[in-house]
């Protein structure tokens, strides 16, 4: 449907092309029945109409499959929206789903940019959770409750290293043998899970009375001092993702670093004939990039759970990449489409309980959606030109003579 | 119990665990081939795994019978959706153009959430929870030998399997052999080496990276039948995959991008992921064992790219699009 809607825009916009000489005819009729060429420029109101056609096409896709099991799609679309955004509590469980998530595709749109495929947040988000989970359990165990600001902020500071330690890795690797980025930093999601997991079965990090592998609730052990303060009903990290979208959109676009950032993204020659340390510029990005996902994970363990789960980082990062993707790496628009997926999942959990679907209806809606948006991309970029008639002069006689 | 029936039965779970594995890992060593850089395994494995349970229990339940008919259903119905998988991703990233990593990631989200989507559709409608009926789950099970399993340490090393098992290993050879000894798949290497290059051989570069991720998408679903249909016996369990799908992704690079290489590697894996059960080393808790193939993978690929055998690495197209008018 979209092609074909592009098609007659296109058609239209083209200038007719004369007749062509008989002698031409046998030429013309190799000519494929569809081609594609680049197009010049491209308006926003085109791209608009692409992507529009884009997401409406991936809901149609979405309500079929709807269908397919017999639900109403329409209900279960107005129940989505309804159960994210119905009610203030429903809101701030969607807010505070969308909070991770933002940081963690601010962080990996980083690493996007200079064509590094840091595909680990998953791994960072929980490293930093490891790191900042440790001076909470030590504190436990110990005995030793410090104040409420210097516990926070060692659990900022540790988290950051830990999330910064797994992005150094790779791009450590990566920058000096042209170590595989993309499975480095994916098996370091495991690692950190299978980590998580031998935690909890550590008995020095579970509740005392605990005959189940879990670790324990850092806010009651410790008089609440872990848990984030909450505003609007939301723990306060939704202002700390805010803060760091702006801030990484002005380092994006407006300093030196995320220049060189730009200029390794398109071409690590031109890079390093411009004099530029392309070796440093990466790991230092990497550093940063970890060390945001390491600091969502610190959100996570302080504001959202107030313990450390193998789920603690739950998708988030795999998740984070499709935003980033969706928002062209661009850290201002990724805050309503972080804001969007929150709402997907927040709103399938709802309509699970209300119409019997599957809470895995939101990881089905985000792949069709990105999958669209993917597509669309292509009929921004180029257009298709179909075999004109103008080309076969029979066709045009017959045209006349009617 | 001594040291070596201890071994012995380690291997033969190894190998159990590792057959699916190897199936995956051979669908994405034919994808990569190509050039196409598929990291959607894992989705196309849940893809598969519900759609082969479906289609055993399906079958039973409309048709009435049980064994070998569901299975051919579940083998053939588990092919086609993880081809049809694989035909997404050609679509998008050979015909559209879109980024390799973002699609394969995309894939992965997208066959998750299709995988536990319908999986909880199909208990809802089974009334609880989805299984096969015994006679289907004989089928799947070991395959009778006779006097054959009882023989001391061969019966147990070689006949003591389900019958995917066989298949996988046969499908090892043979893609090895297509790819070292066929024309086909010397055009193949070549699209996935350098497609400009292919391109002005007259080989259709388009044609070959369809087929070829294609097909390999259909084995990662017949990878992810067997996880559904062999590992939990037909029953659906939401995390029936578990990461099998990057395992195998990483399984490539261990394996060197060969399908022969692939047999042993997939049951090198196969054994560390159940070795905490069978070779338990007193003080190492059960979760640091689970790190290992992970952490071994990391080992593998930077070894490998400190080394920079030129036969040993990956097609050097693996990752980016083709654009015939940039040549």
């Amino acid at each position: 449907m979209t092609d074909q809607k592009i098609n007659n825009v296109n058609v239209q916009e083209q200038p007719k092309t004369p007749c062509p000489p008989a002698q031409d005819i046998h030429h013309q009729l190799k000519e494929p029945l569809v081609r594609m060429t680049k197009r010049g420029v491209v308006t926003t109101r085109q791209k608009v109409i692409v992507y529009v056609a884009g997401f409406i096409l991936a809901l149609v896709v979405g309500a079929l499959m709807l269908l397919a099991i017999g639900k109403n799609p329409f209900f279960a679309y107005r129940d989505m929206v309804v159960g994210s955004f119905g009610t203030a509590i429903a809101s701030a469980e969607t807010i505070r789903i969308a909070v991770p998530l933002l940081i963690a595709s601010v962080a990996v749109g980083f690493a996007f940019k200079m064509k590094f495929w840091n595909i680990g947040a998953e791994g960072q988000i929980l490293a930093g959770a490891i790191f900042s989970s440790y001076i909470v359990i030590h504190s436990i165990n110990n005995n030793n409750y410090i104040g409420r600001l210097p516990l926070h902020l060692i659990m900022v500071i540790l988290a950051m290293v830990g999330g910064a330690l797994f992005g150094f890795l790779p791009a450590y690797f990566k920058t000096k043998w042209e170590t595989n980025e993309t499975l480095f930093t994916l098996m370091l999601n495991y690692v950190a899970i299978h980590y998580v997991a031998y935690l909890q079965s550590l008995r020095s990090w579970q509740h005392p009375d605990s005959t189940y592998p879990k670790i324990v609730d850092f806010a009651t052990f410790t008089n609440g001092k872990v848990a984030l303060p909450r505003l609007f009903g939301v723990h306060i990290g939704w202002i700390f993702a805010i803060i760091i979208a702006v801030i990484a959109y002005f380092y994006l676009t407006k300093t030196k670093h995320g220049y060189e950032i730009s200029v390794v993204g398109d071409s690590l020659n031109t890079a390093r004939y411009a004099g530029m340390n392309t070796r440093w510029i990466q790991i230092r990005t990497l550093l940063i990039s970890g060390a945001l996902c390491g600091f969502a994970g610190y959100l996570q363990v302080a504001g959202a759970n107030h313990t450390l789960t193998a789920t603690t980082a739950g998708g988030v990062g795999f998740t984070a990449i499709t935003v980033a993707w969706l928002a062209k790496l661009n850290p201002f628009v990724m805050i309503p489409i972080a804001i969007f997926i929150a709402m997907l999942q927040k709103g399938s959990l709802f309509i699970q309980s209300t119409m019997r679907i599957p809470a895995a209806a939101a990881d089905l809606l985000t792949g069709l959606i990105l999958f669209f948006m993917l597509g669309s991309e292509f009929f921004i970029e180029y257009k298709l030109v179909f075999r004109s008639k103008h080309h076969a002069p029979h066709i045009e006689q017959k045209e006349v003579s009617a | 119990m001594n040291v070596l029936t201890i071994i012995i039965n380690w291997i033969n779970a190894a190998i159990l665990a590792g057959t699916p594995l190897l199936l995956a890992t051979n669908g994405e060593i034919l994808t990569e081939k190509s050039g196409n850089l598929n990291l959607g395994v894992e989705g196309q494995m849940y893809m598969g795994a519900v759609t082969g349970l479906a289609a055993a229990w399906l079958t039973e339940r409309w048709f009435g019978v049980g064994g070998i008919i569901p299975l051919i259903a579940a083998v053939v119905f588990a092919f086609l959706m993880g081809c049809i998988s694989g035909l997404i991703y050609s679509v998008l990233t050979v015909t559209l153009r879109a980024n390799q990593n973002v699609t394969g990631l995309t894939l992965a989200i997208f066959g998750t959430g299709f995988g536990k989507f319908f999986g909880e559709v199909l208990s809802n409608e089974a009334g609880g929870y989805v299984t096969v009926g015994a006679e289907t789950k004989h089928v799947f099970g070991n395959i009778n030998f006779g006097n054959l399993t009882e023989i001391p340490v061969i019966g147990t090393l070689f006949f003591r399997y389900n019958w995917l098992v066989y298949f996988s290993i046969i499908v090892a050879v043979i893609l090895g052999w297509f790819l070292n000894k066929t024309r086909k798949g010397l055009s193949l290497r070549a699209v996935g080496e350098s497609p400009a290059t292919a391109d002005s051989a007259g080989i259709n570069v388009t044609r070959y990276k369809y087929a070829a991720t294609t097909i390999g998408g259909g084995l990662c679903g017949l990878a992810g039948m067997y996880m559904s249909m062999v590992n939990q016996k037909g029953i659906w369990v939401t995390d029936c995959v578990s990461g099998y799908g990057w395992l195998a992704i990483a399984l490539v690079i261990f394996s060197t991008w060969s399908p022969l290489r692939a047999i042993y590697s997939s049951i090198i894996f196969g054994g560390l992921s159940v070795m905490y059960m069978r070779v338990p080393i007193p003080g190492l808790p059960r979760d640091i064992y689970m790190m290992f193939p992970y952490i071994a993978t990391i080992i593998v690929l930077i070894l490998t790219s400190i080394r920079q055998i030129k036969e040993h690495a990956q097609p050097a197209s693996t990752g980016l699009n083709y654009y015939r008018e940039e040549r």
